[in-house]
């Protein structure tokens, strides 16, 4: 998704002069046309990403709407305080932008994953989290963040690719329809199950904007018709979609429903591998994956 | 204020007063902007709102109470001239460099005034703003730093040393100038030394935390500790002598 996010900010750049990049010295071999296009206004402001944040917001409240770049953890967890005080107690249109959520920088390790950002920044005051599910979510993501007047974090991976056609990027999209259980999920491990044969009479949905304050009538209508709901999510479920969206499901729900809930659990192995070998030593690609879902169902 | 709120922290804003005093009424235009990134000498800054008349006496007697705006650290976005709330420590000086970088872009000739105690320069964020600010030339930003050498637990130089400051500061690549803090002639020259400059400003104020209260004078009980009644009478007449004294000489 960083080209396609690089290509955005071009995009976007005329028809937008309040935009102003600031990157936390990264985007080598990505960014170079985006310094290029916006001039005096991208700016490296180097491994320093707590100054980053808090001059991002002082940025947004003179007008300007800053895009916060680096590495997921890095722009997120490291600041995570400026993020609150200054931008979302503030309520200013500070747009952060990590790169690799979930396991997205496989064998970097642990210090470049990042699997409890959905989770910390979905419950500060104001912010808005953007988890776009394919490639070409992420212009229309960023059309949506920049018409956002309130903070904003968009997580970038690698998109997902499947065989059903996916609607224009909104909070919630139905994949595809089917009667023998639910699946919700965000961000593009959601294709793990996507291209799975036992996914053939699945139901299928996607949320790709946090937080949520309540769930579309015919996601209810799935669950309690299959009463199976699985999420999926690369991300801790503490405090991520398993968590939330149990809250709101609980008051809808007509009857016992089975949960399956997949999720990121760290590093089980203590071993470290590519973004498939972390999915699939968490359950959440490969082999495990297929056995949860044919033992579940 | 701190007396009719039995509040403390009385001594980190007579630690301040005149520099925030001098900065407002005899340096800073009405646009330019005024951060008070140690937001524990709130009442310093509120204050100056009353005496620009932004804050009424009305408001200022709710300082500290349920239900007020004037909470012990500046608040988010109900106050005119506060555009940021603070009082978590090492945000300020990042608050201006962004303000400050906002004005390069925009060309404009606003100023951006940041007043850190010495304690948070502990902060790496501090350190943080301070190579941003110099990297990117914001001669537009003025940092002044209260040094009353006394932090939240102990002196700042038992604590983690910050000696040689102004070195320090200087190697950073700001143009340093050291003044005494509580001195209205001394703030106007190191003033004039600032406005000569081509590269950002800090001014190291030399400050007494509690200054004007005797018994905790230099003292960290001036931190924490709020006023006794008789306390009280004796600041007041120290601060009239002092005010008398400066006014006397200029």
């Amino acid at each position: 998704m960083r080209v396609e996010f690089a290509d955005s900010m071009i995009k976007f750049a005329d028809s937008h002069p309040q935009m102003v990049f600031i990157t936390g010295d990264l985007g080598y071999m990505a960014l170079e046309k985006v310094q290029q296009k916006l001039g005096e206004k991208f700016i490296n402001a180097g491994v320093a990403e707590q100054n980053m944040v808090t001059v991002g917001a002082a940025l947004a409240h003179e007008g300007f709407i800053p895009w916060l770049y680096s590495i997921s953890p890095f722009v997120t967890l490291r600041p995570y305080e400026q993020i609150r005080n200054d931008a979302c107690l503030h309520d200013l249109p500070v747009k952060l932008v990590g790169n690799g959520g979930g396991y997205g920088y496989g064998i970097m390790g642990a210090t470049h994953h990042n699997i409890e950002d959905i989770g910390a920044l979905r419950l500060l005051p104001n912010m808005r989290v953007y988890v776009p599910f394919t490639a070409s979510d992420v212009e229309q993501s960023i059309e949506q963040m920049l018409a956002d007047p309130h903070p904003n974090y968009l997580r970038l991976n690698q998109g997902a690719k499947i065989k059903y056609e996916v609607a224009p990027f909104t909070q919630w999209r139905k994949i595809k329809s089917g009667t023998k259980g639910t699946v919700v999920g965000t961000g593009p491990v959601v294709e793990n199950i996507c291209n799975l044969d036992v996914a053939a009479d699945l139901e299928i949905w996607v949320v790709s904007i946090f937080p949520i304050n309540g769930v579309p009538a015919g996601l209810m209508e799935s669950i309690n018709a299959t009463q199976k709901l699985i999420t999926i999510e690369e991300h801790s479920g503490e405090c991520g979609l398993r968590e939330t969206l149990s809250y709101h499901i609980m008051n809808h729900l007509h009857g016992p429903v089975k949960m399956l809930a997949l999720s990121a659990n760290g590093y089980p192995s203590g071993k470290y591998g590519d973004q498939k070998f972390h999915q699939a030593e968490n359950n959440l690609g490969g082999e495990g994956l297929k056995q949860q879902l044919e033992s579940f169902l | 204020m701190y007396k009719a709120a039995n509040a403390g922290h009385v001594g980190c804003s007579l630690s301040v007063a005149e520099i925030i005093t001098f900065v407002r009424f005899n340096w800073m235009h009405d646009n330019d902007e005024i951060i008070l990134s140690k937001g524990h000498a709130a009442a310093s800054i509120y204050s100056m709102l009353a005496e620009e008349g932004i804050l009424s006496e009305e408001d200022i007697k709710t300082f500290y109470k349920n239900n007020t705006f004037l909470a012990a650290h500046p608040p988010v976005n109900k106050i005119k001239r506060v555009p940021f709330a603070t009082g978590s420590l090492g945000h300020g000086l990042s608050i201006a460099a962004g303000l400050g970088l906002a004005q390069k872009l925009k060309k404009t000739d606003k100023k951006v005034f940041c007043i850190t105690s010495d304690g948070e320069i502990n902060e790496g964020s501090t350190w943080e703003a301070a190579l941003f600010i110099a990297h990117h030339n914001l001669k537009n930003v003025v940092w002044l730093v209260d040094r009353n050498k006394l932090q939240g637990f102990g002196r700042t130089e038992d604590v983690m040393k910050l000696e040689p400051l102004d070195k320090k500061l200087e190697a950073f690549g700001f143009n340093v100038i050291i003044a005494d803090g509580h001195n209205f002639i001394s703030l106007e020259e190191a003033k004039n030394k600032a406005l000569k400059s081509d590269i950002p400003t800090a001014i190291i104020c030399n400050t007494t935390k509690g200054r004007s209260w005797k018994l905790y004078e230099g003292k960290l009980d001036s931190h924490y500790l709020p006023m006794k009644d008789d306390h009280y009478d004796v600041i007041l007449a120290e601060v009239e002598i002092d005010y008398n004294s400066q006014i006397s000489k200029l």
